[in-house]
């Protein structure tokens, strides 16, 4: 059998191919055993559309378990703070049909407020915070890192003295962008152009010679 | 290069200009207070350094820029600070922003805080960096761009050519025009300035053959210059808007197309206003940061319209009063020019770095815009757009918030002129609904970053709860362990049997554990890797980074502890086998 291999070139390079096929497909059994990453495609691509305010109004403690039950085959509609956009985009990703929401919708972003000099220093609020949002030691007051902030709610029912205030997200100037028009028969409330309406008249009048 | 080539489109409006270059420019009275915005530039507002009553002098640093993109703000006129407080800005939102307000010494005197100057022909680049750093120096032609990033562009590009932006397309705006005549000295050495810090071979300045005064100023200066070091070529080129725009600039005088999405450094240009180069030279020669701008006061409610050089915070009540403001014909106050400006509701507004321009426009002047009608798919938006976008079809995906397709079709590729909106047969606020559709944009992919960067600060604190209860675990175990061993010593057991179970099940789990550990450390070498790439290529979202990192971190911790609990079990079961 060996001479035969030997004497035979062709099944001798089929031998050893076989032969480093299996090493390295051993090699590749081992290494995803050994180094499974854990998560779920799927679980990834729908975790990655809900808003991560982790506010836990599906019923589920965050949003990457809502991911994980929605792969399960739960309803996509269970999110306020997404609303009808992220509906709509899981629908989208998992074929589904989109649903109205189970719940009320959230209005605008807002963020939390703790009003300072009434703050007793408790921790409750810290230990609610999904995000870490919220700085401060025990006994000494309590802040909210407003960036960091989702606007989850979670904060507020757990403070014993009522402290916290859920206020609208200010925007900053770099934020605030021009409203769409509100179409044809409306006036434009946005300045430019057609403020020089007249002097249109007069250069197409002139031919647009204009130098 | 003798022959200028041509971007596409383009129209001719009215000039009028003649409004407010008939006479000189003069200089503004000094204010009795002024009222300076955090954010007179693009990026991050900057923070007040200054507290309240603190007698602060003429250039004295009143608030500190911030982060990367951001400009320091100084002092413009001597005095106290006597609030430091939401105030309204000129800014279309018509929004308040924080406003350092300083009220003038009632003696009147203008007393200066200087900066050592500078011989920027020798001082080493560094230096010269550093002083526009300090210098609050930003764009003056209405964007406010901060202007030592651009000086810093060499960094990242190879640039061959500086191109000084004198075009000024814009009607009514005379005050690049009015600085050239009146300056043009400082306009060069600042170009020169920039030549060097950018490493330029030449300087192009690109100017519209309405502005024959300042051309010749231009001309006269260069000729006193003829022996500076980089080559300084004028170029004088036809009127027709919107040929101040820079791509279309650069298309104009060097035939070069900036890329979609690019930037004018991408092909080796850098470009700047005269107004800025101004400003820089004075920083750095004079010791002068910036505390004044000149501004275009102009429109037929004006009795003696012209151009003003003010303390940045004057308020614009008084800058039009002292030009004549004939309030009863006042219909209309519009910032920046005609075509790409906007109205403000009020004139109790600060002077800001952005000001280049007032117009008080009377009814007859800028009438109300007409009503929108709908689109009659003319196409004249198409002929005139300088950018070879398909304006109409923007303004369908726009209204219809289709965002992907108003992508594809290089919606961010509009410079906002207006052209098209200027043709509009029916009227259509076309720059106001690529505007929307641009912030909208922008909105959501602030909103996937925030939500991504909530998620990882999630899953920092999931993993840094599973580190303490797995310490706690360990430390209880540890406990009990101590506990049972001294209870074992006083009473022999015979609990050989369930004992070869437990070592069998704890073989397994320190198995597991090891693996989760292995795991864990590549998941953190990953995270490590890629923070130092993102830090050395500065670029990325570092701090996003850092919490993965610190979440690693921590999800190894909890590994370990976990593991160091079982092998300790373990090694209790072994022994005893
Ligand atoms: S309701 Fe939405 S945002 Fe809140 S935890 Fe669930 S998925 Fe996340
Ligand atoms: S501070 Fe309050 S509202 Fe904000 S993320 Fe934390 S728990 Fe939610
Ligand atoms: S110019 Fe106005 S009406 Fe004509 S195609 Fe463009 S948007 Fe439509
Ligand atoms: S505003 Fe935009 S779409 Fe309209 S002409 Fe100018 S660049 Fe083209």
């Amino acid at each position: 059998m060996l001479e035969l291999i030997t004497n035979n070139e062709i099944l001798a390079a089929i031998v050893a191919l076989l032969g480093l096929a299996a090493a390295f497909g051993a090699l590749l059994g081992f290494a995803a055993e050994r180094f499974k990453v854990e998560g779920d495609p799927v679980v990834e691509k729908i975790d990655a559309l809900l808003p991560q305010t982790q506010c836990g109004q599906c019923g589920y403690p965050g949003c990457r378990p809502y991911a994980e039950a929605i792969s399960q085959g739960d309803e996509i509609n269970k999110c306020p703070p997404g609303g009808d956009t992220t509906i709509a985009a899981l629908a989208d990703l998992l074929g589904r049909e989109p649903k109205p929401l189970d719940g009320e919708a959230q209005d605008i972003p807002k963020v939390a407020y703790i009003h300072e000099d009434e703050c007793i220093g408790c921790t409750k609020c810290i230990q609610a915070c999904p995000v870490d949002a919220i700085l401060g030691a025990a006994r000494h007051m309590h802040t909210v890192i407003e960036s960091e902030c989702t606007g989850c709610d979670l904060c507020v029912d757990p403070c014993p003295v009522d402290c916290i205030d859920m206020l609208p997200r200010q925007r900053t100037p770099d934020e605030w962008y021009w409203p769409l028009p509100d179409g044809p028969g409306h006036r434009p409330t946005s300045v430019t152009p057609t403020l020089i309406a007249t002097d249109r008249v007069s250069a197409i009048g002139q031919g647009a010679g204009h130098g | 290069m003798a022959k200028a080539f041509d971007f596409p489109g383009g129209i001719h409006p009215p000039q009028r200009k003649a409004l407010s270059t008939r006479t000189p420019l003069i200089q503004a009275a000094l204010p009795t207070h002024v009222v300076l915005p955090m954010d007179q530039h693009i990026g991050n507002p900057a923070e007040p350094c200054v507290e309240i009553g603190q007698r602060v002098r003429t250039g004295e640093r009143v608030a500190l820029a911030q982060g990367m993109i951001s400009a320091d703000v100084h002092a413009s006129i001597t005095g106290t600070v006597t609030a430091i407080e939401e105030h309204p800005i000129p800014h279309p939102s018509q929004g308040k922003r924080l406003c350092v307000v300083i009220e003038r010494d009632p003696n009147g005197d203008d007393d200066w805080c200087r900066m050592p100057p500078l011989d920027w022909r020798h001082a080493d680049e560094d230096t010269l960096l550093e002083r526009l750093r300090h210098s609050g120096v930003v764009g003056l032609g209405g964007a406010g761009f901060p202007t030592q990033i651009k000086a810093r562009v060499r960094e990242l590009h190879a640039i061959d050519t500086l191109l000084v932006n004198a075009a000024e397309c814009e009607p009514y705006i005379t005050a690049d025009d009015l600085t050239l005549r009146t300056y043009p000295d400082d306009v060069i050495e600042g170009a020169q300035l920039f030549a060097r810090l950018c490493g330029a071979e030449r300087i192009l300045i690109g100017i519209e053959d309405n502005k024959p005064e300042a051309v010749e100023a231009l001309n006269e200066s260069l000729r006193r210059h003829a022996e500076d070091s980089v080559p300084i070529e004028l170029k004088i080129i036809a009127t027709r808007y919107p040929s101040g725009g820079e791509k279309q600039l650069i298309k104009r005088l060097l035939n070069r197309e900036v890329p979609s999405h690019g930037l004018p450094a991408d092909v080796g240009v850098l470009c700047h206003n005269p107004g800025t180069l101004r400003a820089a030279v004075r920083a750095v020669r004079d010791g002068e940061p910036l505390i004044s701008r000149v501004v275009t006061l102009t429109g037929e409610a004006l009795a003696r319209p012209g151009n003003v050089e003010a303390r940045l915070g004057t308020s614009m009540h008084e800058l039009l009063n002292a030009a004549g403001l004939k309030e009863d014909e006042l219909a209309r106050l519009v910032m920046g020019g005609p075509m790409m400006g906007f109205a403000l509701d009020t004139t109790a507004l600060p002077l800001a770095k952005t000001t280049n321009c007032l117009i008080a426009a009377t009814e007859h002047e800028l009438p109300a815009p007409p009503k929108e009608q709908p689109c009659i798919r003319c196409a004249a938006c198409e002929q005139v757009c300088p950018a070879s976008l398909l304006p109409q079809q923007l303004y369908w995906f726009a209204k219809a918030r289709e965002h992907d397709k108003a992508e594809l079709f290089n919606l961010f590729d509009c410079i906002e002129c207006g052209a098209c909106s200027y043709v509009c047969p029916s009227h259509i606020p076309l720059v106001q609904y690529y505007q929307a559709a641009k912030g909208e944009i922008r909105e959501r992919r602030r909103e996937a970053h925030k939500a991504e960067h909530a998620r990882h600060r999630f899953e920092f604190r999931q993993a840094r709860l599973a580190h303490e209860a797995a310490e706690k675990e360990a430390k209880r175990q540890a406990r009990a362990q101590a506990a049972s061993r001294v209870a074992a010593r006083t009473a022999q057991p015979s609990r050989q049997e369930p004992r070869g179970e437990d070592a069998a099940t704890a073989k397994e789990q320190v198995k597991q554990l090891r693996i989760a550990q292995a795991a864990a450390k590549a998941a953190l070498r990953k995270a490590e890797k890629a923070l130092a790439r993102a830090s050395e290529a500065g670029e990325g979202e570092l701090d996003d980074l850092e919490v993965q990192v610190a979440t690693a971190r921590e999800n190894l911790q909890a590994t370990e502890a976990r593991l160091a609990a079982a092998q300790k079990d373990e090694q209790q079961g072994e022994p005893r086998q």
